[in-house]
């Protein structure tokens, strides 16, 4: 069995990466019935028993003892984390795993990656190390930060780059959170493209999210839930937007948010914890869905995202599911994957579906969308047998598709609009070891990725012959 | 003789262990002494507390599976497998070839060989390898690939069987097409027959033939373990006058890959049909065999949906058959029959010449093996294996999606980054391209390519 570790990385990387604990353990808490420490939770949490002189973990197979999550909190501020610190997960952390500071990065990147970046270099490396060495087999790194802000954008990125070069062979999954256009942080855009250029570049893959995606799927769910829609009713415990059952006490404002955000996490890495039929490790997302080494940026979907007790036949409702997966309400990106052009698709499927349930879905829905010429049969597929608490099934899509194109292109125009007019610039170019090089060269990364995704949107609904055969002389 | 199976992979470990499962339940209950005892020796090492122990090598890079087959086979209650006899690691190829073959499999080379070694020397005497294993992942195909060139060094003289699995045609795996096109390209060079099941035959078969309402891995793994067993299990052959064959594997060798540009095989069973229908058929050796007959020369691997109207033409023109329908021309079969009156069985229909490529006479192109045991419940059951075009339009397909792929230079990087380079994929384009073009002259050339 392999193991994770969740490295946070400023506020919103902190607060998402909480969500995502509490619901970990309540998933395993309802899973693991004995007590014991098995595999599963293995590979996130260590079992650490305090009364051992040394503090080590105890091995697979004792009973539980002492949980702690395989995880490093970085943040500029103190606020956050103090909060976890005292809050119901402050159990699951020791101190040695927090990183802080009190005066924040003032929405700067360059603050971020630059000065903090190197003050803190060897710390952070340290607490990497340490968080490593706990790992029989480290198989990943899950990075969470945004992208508007100063710490989560600039030293989330450069922890991201130390990774590589401290740890090349174990891979690095980012979740990285979009500003909204209305984003109240004004160089939100500098930040979000200065940190583009190191995903592009470090980053194994990176799991878009946007906030703006978060609050429509908030909203809808509140919709419903207030009876809209009629016989629609929000199943209970649910842990997609509810705290229920979880450690933490009271809901704050962007707990629904963010625990969507690490329900995509939970299930990304629910083949890696638990058994199925087919397999999905960690190490086969990139192979399968990176066929060119800078795109590497996969659009998701959550389903069932609405749970609606309707009338519907089970049958029905499990195809349901997989037509939802495809469907604009349900991305985590605003992007409609059904009207681009897709890459290669990869369908995560949790509880009780079957082999051929799994097929007839895919068969039913491939005529619908568009694949590009040569990887037209570009599914990946993973059947985990548990599913998430408080549901029978669960999807979560992965999709490499030309539809994120338009997320970067909008990023890269308010992005323009304030570099014209060199607004805020001189913030960033105090700043030691940064220069206005960092921008163009930023700009021009995002350009170059764009340029590559609109290449092949071009070859869409055209006919593109087969490639000529070698041919065998008789 | 004995027979030493290495699973491979996720895949190999699941078909190895319903194979072990077919076998124990149907021979090791026959009250006929001769066969189980001849079908023990083959499969089982019995310990002197009367434990059957499965001659078998399990090789994954992740535990799940493997914990999965031992405990399964431990509550099997029949048969298990050895204390000893595994080998994983804790993370996997990652479905890539490169990786299982460049790295992992050479890094794990001497614990696994050792295995091998000891498993070997169990047996009194070892007939050869069956290497499952299936040629989409990371695993079975990029290690199994490197384990079958280290078994063709270290036991040279014996014969080696890989048992490939190929992928449904979309949804398991994106890069399954680099990945079986550089395992085939491989074991061509290395095998001594490569056997093929592919995943959307058998879903059909689960479908129906056996009305599975919702098929499992392990429904699909289940056929393909009952075909197998139906010709790995003891029968007469001609050269075993009389007492069950000594040496399966190199008979099965020689009867159909007789030539080293050609050794991919395929096979088809019939009947086929759930056990709750078999109380209420009948079966007839005549009627068996013609239905087989024709699924062989029409190219169906079922019993349902045979077409009738291919047919080889008397005349010289050899595939002559109606437009769109193309006649399938073999190079050698092997029909296995078990059951009632097998003695009775008339196969002459199956020596006919025109089936048959020209340069091989039908009484070197067709064996027979027989048995009056019946196999799974079937009062009579007939199984052939063909070496013929069968596999040509799959191979075809796989091969032109990996190559289309490979003009967009998508997914190289990911192989280039654990040592094939874009001429390693070439050279195994080209290798493939060249079975597929002797494949498909089969039907016309005059000669045995030189």
């Amino acid at each position: 069995m392999t193991q994770s570790v969740v490295v946070q990385i400023g506020q919103c990387g902190n607060q998402i990466g909480c969500r995502f604990w509490d619901l970990a353990l309540r998933e395993h808490a309802h899973v693991n019935k004995e007590g014991l420490y098995d595999e599963a939770l293995s590979s996130f949490f260590r079992n650490v028993d305090s009364r051992k002189s040394d503090g080590g973990g105890c091995a697979v197979g004792e009973s539980i003892q002492h949980l702690k999550a395989r995880a490093v909190l970085v943040d500029m501020e103190e606020g956050v984390v103090n909060e976890i610190l005292q809050g119901a997960l402050r159990e699951v952390f020791d101190s040695a795993q927090l990183l802080t500071d009190v005066s924040g990065s003032g929405n700067n990147w360059a603050v971020g990656h630059m000065t903090y970046g190197s003050t803190y270099r060897e710390q952070i490396v340290e607490k990497l190390r340490k968080a490593a060495e706990h790992c029989d087999c480290l198989q990943c790194f899950f990075i969470i930060h945004s992208m508007g802000g100063g710490t989560g954008s600039g030293l989330g990125t450069r922890v991201l780059s130390l990774l590589e070069e401290e740890f090349p062979e174990v891979s690095r999954i980012v979740t990285a959170v979009y500003p909204s256009a209305d984003d109240d942080v004004i160089t939100s855009p500098y930040n979000s493209v200065l940190a583009m250029r190191e995903l592009t570049e470090h980053a194994d893959c990176v799991l878009p999210v946007e906030n703006q995606s978060l609050v429509d799927i908030v909203n809808r769910i509140k919709r419903m839930a207030h009876g809209e829609k009629p016989g629609s009713v929000i199943k209970k415990n649910s842990t997609i937007i509810s705290n229920k059952g979880g450690l933490s006490g009271a809901e704050k404002p962007f707990d629904a948010m963010n625990n969507i955000v690490a329900n995509l996490l939970l299930n990304i890495t629910s083949s890696a914890r638990f058994e199925g039929s087919l397999n999905m490790d960690l190490n086969e997302i990139a192979i399968n869905m990176v066929p060119f080494p800078r795109l590497h940026y996969l659009v998701s979907s959550l389903t069932p995202l609405y749970m609606l007790a309707d009338v519907n036949v089970p049958n029905r409702r499990l195809d349901q599911m997989f037509s939802d997966a495809f469907s604009k309400d349900h991305q985590l990106i605003r992007a409609d994957p059904k009207h681009s052009l897709y890459l290669a698709c990869a369908l995560m499927v949790r509880g009780d579906v079957q082999l051929s349930d799994l097929r007839r879905n895919i068969e039913r829905l491939r005529p619908s969308l568009p694949f590009v010429s040569w990887n037209k049969e570009g599914w990946k597929t993973g059947l985990c047998s548990v599913p998430p608490v408080g549901h029978s099934h669960s999807l979560l899509a992965l999709a490499n598709n030309t539809c994120v194109k338009p997320t970067f292109m909008e990023l890269k125009e308010r992005f323009t609009k304030l570099y014209r007019k060199k607004a805020h610039l001189h913030h960033y170019l105090h700043v030691n070891g940064m220069e206005q090089s960092c921008f163009s060269d930023a700009l021009g990364s995002l350009d170059a990725l764009i340029e590559e995704y609109q290449h092949l949107d071009a070859t869409k609904d055209r006919f593109i012959p087969d490639a000529i055969r070698l041919s065998i002389a008789s | 003789m004995s027979i030493v199976t290495v699973q491979l992979g996720q895949c190999g470990n699941q078909v190895g262990h319903e194979l072990f499962e077919a076998i124990s339940r149907d021979a090791l209950q026959d009250h006929r002494k001769l066969f189980s005892t001849a079908s023990r020796e083959r499969f089982f090492n019995q310990t002197a507390r009367g434990d059957l122990v499965a001659r078998a090598v399990l090789v994954d890079m992740e535990p799940k599976v493997i914990k999965q087959s031992i405990s399964k086979a431990n509550s099997s209650g029949r048969w298990r497998y050895g204390e000893t006899s595994h080998f994983f690691q804790n993370q996997g190829s990652g479905n890539n070839w490169a990786n299982g073959y460049c790295i992992l499999g050479p890094r794990h080379r001497d614990v696994v060989e050792d295995l091998v070694r000891r498993e070997v020397e169990q047996c009194d005497r070892l007939s050869g390898f069956v290497a499952v294993m299936s040629v989409a992942g990371g695993t079975g195909s990029g290690v199994g690939t490197y384990l079958t060139q280290c078994l063709r060094d270290a036991f040279p003289k014996s014969f080696i069987l890989n048992h490939l699995t190929w992928p449904y045609g979309t949804g398991e795996v994106i890069v399954q097409n680099y990945n079986s096109v550089l395992t085939l390209a491989h074991l061509h060079q290395l095998s001594d027959a490569i056997l093929v099941h592919e995943n959307d035959t058998l879903h059909k078969i689960c479908a129906q033939l056996l009305n599975n309402k919702h098929i499992s891995f392990t429904d699909v793994n289940r056929v393909i373990a009952q075909q197998l067993a139906s010709i790995l299990q003891p029968a007469l052959t001609p050269n075993s006058y009389g007492a069950y064959s000594r040496n399966p594997l190199g008979e099965l060798v020689s009867s159909l890959a007789c030539h080293s540009e050609y050794k991919l095989l395929s096979m088809s069973t019939i009947p086929q049909m759930p056990s709750s229908s078999i109380a209420y058929s009948t079966f007839s050796w005549p009627g068996l065999l013609k239905h087989l007959r024709q699924m062989l020369i029409s190219n169906t691997k079922m019993e349902e949906g045979i077409d009738w109207q291919v047919r080889p033409s008397a005349a010289s023109g050899r595939s002559r058959s109606l437009p769109g329908r193309t006649f399938n021309v073999s190079l050698a079969n092997l029909l296995v029959l078990r059951g009632k009156e097998v003695y009775s069985a008339e196969t002459g229909s199956f020596e006919d010449p025109t089936l048959y490529t020209s340069w091989l006479p039908p009484e070197d192109a067709f064996h027979l093996w027989k048995t009056e045991v019946p196999i799974n419940k079937y009062e009579k059951s007939a199984t052939l294996v063909s070496n013929s075009q069968a596999l040509l339009r799959p191979l075809d397909n796989m091969v032109a999606k990996a190559w289309n792929m490979f003009a967009s230079r998508a997914y190289i990087h990911q192989y280039v980054k654990f040592g094939i380079s874009e001429e390693n994929f070439l050279d195994s384009f080209t290798s493939l391209e060249q079975i597929i073009s002797s494949y498909s002259q089969l039907g016309s050339s005059v000669e045995a390519p030189s």
